[in-house]
């Protein structure tokens, strides 16, 4: 017997995780892992949530935010792959020019 | 009990791999100590019944998306992240306000829960594919005909922003001369 407050705080602390690792690192793709973190934690709340009302919408929506997430990976890391084209360097402190 | 236990076990393994995903410089560590969270999620997600999600969860999540990541930060060649000045401020900016972000939501989550149930696993609540299946294909099909266009326009975006300017312009335009590069 678990309570549902113990997944819902481990949810708050893996997203609050992933915010300070936004704001923390420099590295563009860990900027990006740090996204699908806060990703990860939102879908443990839905399932949680899903299990409290006995009801599979939110475990459905879970699936939504994957697909999202995919579609989401495979831009941001070519967005990512164009900008290390052009400027050499993944560091997003480097990275603050609209036009080189 | 054993529940706790698990759910204790998989909770903290999910929280140490995300702690040294953060305290990695390297990316390739960070993205191994994420594989580690999404693999733990997943049995995370088992213990509340849903098969359907555990099992996408380490297919598409743990595998397919990591899997491109990583092959990414091959792909560059991405090295150990360098210390600038804005890392430093982003350090001291960052840990409070993460700290007063975490207590936030723990706290509008903990105090406005309004039924603290109880999960258990003889519940006999489960996610199988049938069901999920069930709701989607009928109360969520417009969504996830939805999602099928996304999925598309993700595709064609991702191979117009990798690939060299100059190299796609495809079978549909056979009359342009081959890129050239300008000078």
């Amino acid at each position: 017997m678990v309570p549902i407050s113990y997944y819902l705080a481990l949810s708050a602390i893996l997203f609050a995780l992933g915010v300070v690792g936004f704001l923390i690192k420099r590295n563009l793709i860990t900027l990006f892992m740090s996204i699908e973190l806060m990703l990860n934690a939102v879908n443990l709340a839905f399932v949680a949530f899903a299990w409290q009302w006995k009801s599979l919408n939110g475990q459905v929506f879970v699936f939504f935010v994957m697909v999202v997430a995919a579609a989401e990976a495979a831009v941001g890391l070519a967005i990512i792959i164009a900008v290390f084209r052009t400027r050499e360097t993944l560091n997003v402190d480097r990275v603050d020019l609209l036009k080189l | 009990m054993l529940q706790l236990v698990l759910f204790f076990v998989f909770g903290i393994i999910a929280v140490a791999a995300a702690v040294n995903l953060l305290a990695q410089r390297h990316p390739i560590n960070s993205a191994l100590s994420l594989i580690v969270v999404m693999a733990s999620l997943a049995a995370l997600f088992l213990l509340m019944g849903a098969e359907f999600v555990a099992a996408i969860q380490v297919i598409v999540y743990a595998g397919a998306i990591m899997v491109l990541f990583i092959f990414v930060i091959m792909l560059l060649n991405a090295g150990e992240e360098e210390r600038t000045p804005g890392s430093r401020v982003a350090m001291l900016l960052g840990f409070p306000a993460v700290v007063l972000l975490a207590g936030l939501v723990a706290w509008t989550v903990l105090a406005h829960n309004p039924h603290p149930v109880t999960v258990d696993l003889a519940g006999r609540f489960v996610g199988s594919p049938t069901l999920i299946a069930q709701l989607l294909f009928r109360d969520f099909l417009l969504p996830f005909e939805v999602t099928s266009v996304l999925i598309l326009i993700a595709i064609m975006g991702a191979v117009v922003l990798a690939s060299p300017a100059g190299t796609t312009t495809g079978p549909g335009s056979p009359e342009r001369p081959p890129a050239k590069r300008e000078e």
